[in-house]
């Protein structure tokens, strides 16, 4: 299955484990979200890298602990139109997770630049549209609106814009 | 009133591209009707029973003469001629085509207006007190809000795919007109004793098949926490929103099942973990904003028009208009005129192309260019000088605009129902019309007094039946429509539910139902006692009577 | 052919312009109810429903369904007042829609109230 990222094709270079099964010694694996509670103290033993692989159900703070260890966390889309994984997405970057962000599942190309915004930046896109397709979907919005959202450089953020002489975009803890 | 500046223009432009680019794959075959309905829906594109439906967006209610002349434009060009005004001050066009709807959308995007999320699951066109920015009774004008909000929740990428739709509503009056209470966010303007402003912020209230009154989750809210505040409820509500059922999937919903201490900790959690911007450009961009809608510069007049005073003396009928059509303006000399698009026995709503270019004209001649569209489905020239209202009276005569019956019982809300609507059950627009006629006589309208009667073709509510003070529900029984009527709603600031008096009834009973409860209320009122007043005081018991007694 | 027929029709809206359309017997779609074809069977009625789902891939129509409907003196009448309304168009503008372009069932609207 070819992945979409940086608005080309690559190849998935992970393995993809099961809730359970024996582990390859060596390489990159992604195990399912169960699986990382269970086995987190050999998980993170383990030589190669670590990904994870999050419910639409699960809740982003119950990663936290693990973020530091994580190199990729896959998001479901059981349909284009459950957005709950556009939620933890952006959670997770405001949690300051800076890894491989995937969508899997039902992700089209009408959707991907919303993707692209929340912080995803790689895609399980299957073979029904041509690159093309996805390669124009990514930049049909030159602007938003929004404030603070994860952008790949290519379009404005209207209010930043506008007042060009405020301060910039400043995480700082929220006080009460 | 707001100007898009480059921004806004290239915004709107790259979405219409958008939409342009899908439809032709749509029409290519490209897309599925599954995949293309979500995003026509979010452009305000639905397939209704005859043909597509477009729905169109009239931010906070505000509109210029411009854009009034370009809405009829557009009736005469790619419609037949008419557009149907909604409760949720938009405008819907009934004989629309998907391969026109690309255009209709550049020529709105001309004068700086838009269908963006009419429809879908996501933040819909932001309304507000259609008495906005004019009224006497405001502590602020609530639409730089309205604009901000609307700014912010244009394509949001994290909520475009909500588990349902989401409708906020603003008010900066204490007199509630924009039934904020019962939208899934709320926003209502208050001013403590030291005379700094903070918002109310109630969630979880709604209409269609469960009705609620929502719930305030904070009292004060400062104006420049509002956009980060509203970003957390709408998070908690994205990710614990029930999906299973789209029945239960408003908000109010969460509200319900969490509690409403629940779901305010989770939002009040997540509205605190969230890493926090500074505000200034927020604050910045409400500031720039807010003067787009400084008052008009409203000339000093005297509190008393000679000219109004004796026009009204000379013309019966003008004092009538005046007496019912009117509304307090917050300067002297000054007057909100209401245009009821309800003539006797006409359809609620629904404006001529030709009405649009006369309401248009006096917008320009008489009201600084401004026009408002009201949830109850009328038109406000926000702005009139007392001296003028005799002369706009006889312009909206000429042009069948002239019913005096502005919250009166003709004053009737319905929603298209199922002559134009494919998820109705019932018709609701000639239930309308019979009341209507019933009721035609003025001076009966008169004795009756303030009456909200509201109409839905189906449970979805969008006809606001269960607020109105008798509200009517259309149903399918066994391929026959039939009617259920409800006592009591209100949707003002003291929000209440309807309540079901009774077995239901066939169409052609309906208004006579609606006559032997407004003879029940004016034998039992006390004086002055308006229809709502009333029934709270004694309850469903003489209505149901009066009405199931002989039946 | 004074007899009535009752049996299922399929009906869509034209995927272009949205305008309801009713399949008929050689296949194509009319803006007419009259001119639908009327499965008497339902193998007969599957078999329309086939080929209105052909027509859907083929981008012509979209939201094909079969309605309930009889046929009397050519005439058609669709069972529910929902199905009636989209042959006419609004009771309240008879002067739009089908009705208004000469395209109307033969069968009188819906009572008004
Ligand atoms: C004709 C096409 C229309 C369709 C298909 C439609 C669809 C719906 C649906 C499905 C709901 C229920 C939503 C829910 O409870 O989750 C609803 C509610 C509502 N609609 Fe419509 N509607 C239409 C026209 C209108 C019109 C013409 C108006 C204004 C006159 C309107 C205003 C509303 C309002 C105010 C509600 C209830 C408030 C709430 O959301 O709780 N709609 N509509
Ligand atoms: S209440 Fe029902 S019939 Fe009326 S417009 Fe809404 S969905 Fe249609």
């Amino acid at each position: 299955m070819p992945l979409l990222k940086n608005n080309t094709l690559i190849s998935d270079t992970w393995i993809h484990a099961g809730v359970d099964g024996e582990l390859p010694n060596a390489g990159d694996v992604i195990v399912p979200f169960v699986r990382l509670l269970k086995e987190w103290e050999s998980l993170s033993q383990r030589d190669g890298k670590l990904g994870v692989e999050l419910g639409n159900v699960d809740r982003a703070e119950a990663l936290s602990m693990f973020l530091p260890r994580l190199s990729a966390v896959i998001l479901p889309f059981p349909a284009f139109n459950d957005g709950r994984a556009y939620s933890i997405a952006r959670q997770l970057r405001e949690m300051g997770y800076r890894g491989e962000l995937r969508a899997t599942g039902n992700v089209l190309p009408d959707q991907l630049q919303l993707m692209l915004q929340v912080g995803f930046d790689t895609f399980d896109i299957g073979e029904r549209f041509p690159l093309s397709t996805w390669q124009q979907a990514s930049k049909q919005m030159s602007l938003a609106y929004q404030r603070g959202l994860f952008r790949r450089g290519s379009e404005a953020e209207i209010w930043t814009e506008r007042h060009t002489d405020a301060e910039p975009w400043l995480e700082q803890p929220h006080a009460g | 009133m707001y100007r898009y500046d480059e921004f806004d223009h290239q915004f709107v432009r790259d979405r219409t591209n958008q939409f342009r680019n899908q439809a032709d794959r749509r029409l290519k075959g490209e897309l599925t009707e599954e995949e293309f309905r979500p995003l026509r829906l979010m452009n305000g594109l639905y397939l209704q029973l005859h043909a597509y439906m477009l729905r169109v967006a009239i931010p906070y209610g505000t509109l210029s003469s411009r854009q009034m002349r370009q809405l009829a434009f557009i009736a005469d060009k790619w419609d037949k001629g008419y557009g149907h005004f909604t409760t949720r001050q938009n405008i819907q066009y009934n004989w629309i085509k998907l391969e026109d709807t690309a255009d209709i959308l550049d020529a709105l995007a001309e004068v700086e207006m838009h269908a963006i999320q009419t429809s879908g699951n996501c933040i819909r066109n932001v309304t507000t007190d259609h008495w906005a920015g004019a009224a006497a009774d405001e502590i602020a004008d609530p639409r730089p809000v309205g604009e901000l909000l609307r700014q912010w929740s244009s394509l949001h990428p994290e909520f475009s795919y909500l588990p349902r739709k989401f409708k906020i509503a603003v008010t900066g009056a204490p007199n509630d007109r924009a039934a904020v209470k019962v939208h899934d966010i709320g926003l209502r303007l208050h001013k403590n004793a030291e005379g700094a402003v903070g918002w109310e912020v109630i969630v979880g209230g709604g209409l269609g098949r469960t009705p609620m009154v929502g719930v305030t989750v904070r009292d004060f809210l400062p104006e420049h926490e509002l956009i980060g505040y509203l970003e957390a409820i709408m998070r908690v509500y994205n990710l614990y929103g029930r999906r299973d059922n789209k029945y239960k999937a408003r908000i109010k919903i969460l509200v319900h099942e969490l509690g409403a201490e629940k779901f305010k900790s989770e939002v009040e959690a997540e509205y605190a973990r969230r890493p926090h911007a500074s505000t200034e450009v927020e604050e910045r961009e409400l500031k720039r904003i807010a003067a787009y809608f400084a008052a008009p510069q409203l000339e000093k007049l005297p509190r008393w028009s000679a000219a109004f005073e004796e026009a009204k003396l000379k013309s019966p009928d003008f004092a009538r208009w005046a007496k019912n059509n009117l509304g307090p303006h917050h300067a002297d000399g000054y007057a909100i005129v209401n245009i009821s698009l309800k003539p006797d026995g006409g359809i609620p709503g629904d404006a001529t192309s030709d009405q649009m270019r006369v309401m248009a004209d006096l917008a320009e001649r008489y009201s600084f260019d401004e026009l408002r569209v009201s949830h109850a489905q009328n038109i406000v020239l926000p702005h009139v000088k007392k001296d003028d209202l005799f002369a706009i009276w006889q312009a909206l005569q000429g042009a069948d605009l002239a019913a005096a019956n502005y919250g009166l019982a003709g004053d009737i809300i319905a929603c298209p129902g199922l002559d134009y609507c494919a998820l109705a059950t019932a018709r609701s627009i000639p239930i309308s019309q019979s009341i209507s006629r019933k009721f035609a006589n003025s001076a009966r309208q008169d004795e009756i007094g303030k009456l909200k009667i509201n109409i839905s073709g189906c449970i979805n509510a969008c006809g606001h039946h269960h607020v109105g003070h008798i509200g009517i529900l259309g149903l399918d029984k066994k391929g026959e429509e039939y009617y259920q009527i409800t006592l009591g709603g209100s949707s003002a600031e003291n929000a209440s539910i309807g309540t079901i008096l009774g077995p239901g009834f066939a169409g052609h009973e309906v208004a006579d139902a609606i006559e032997t409860i407004l003879d029940t209320y004016l034998k039992l009122r006390e004086p002055d006692e308006e229809f709502l007043a009333a029934y709270r005081r004694v309850g469903p018991k003489p209505f149901k009577e009066a009405l199931y007694a002989t039946a | 052919m004074t007899a009535t027929e009752k049996g299922q029709l399929v009906t869509a809206n034209r995927l272009r312009d949205g305008i309801a359309v009713f399949l008929t017997r050689s296949g194509q779609w009319s803006e007419v109810i009259d001119d639908a074809a009327l499965a008497l069977e339902p193998q007969a009625a599957a078999a329309l429903e086939l080929r209105a789902k052909d027509d859907e891939k083929a981008t012509l129509v979209t939201g094909a369904y079969l309605i309930d409907a009889e046929r009397r003196e050519g005439r058609v009448r669709a069972a529910h007042i929902r199905e009636r309304m989209r042959a006419l168009g609004p009771t309240v503008r008879l002067d739009l829609g089908k009705q208004a372009e000469g395209k109307g069932a033969g069968f009188a609207a819906p009572e008004g109230v």
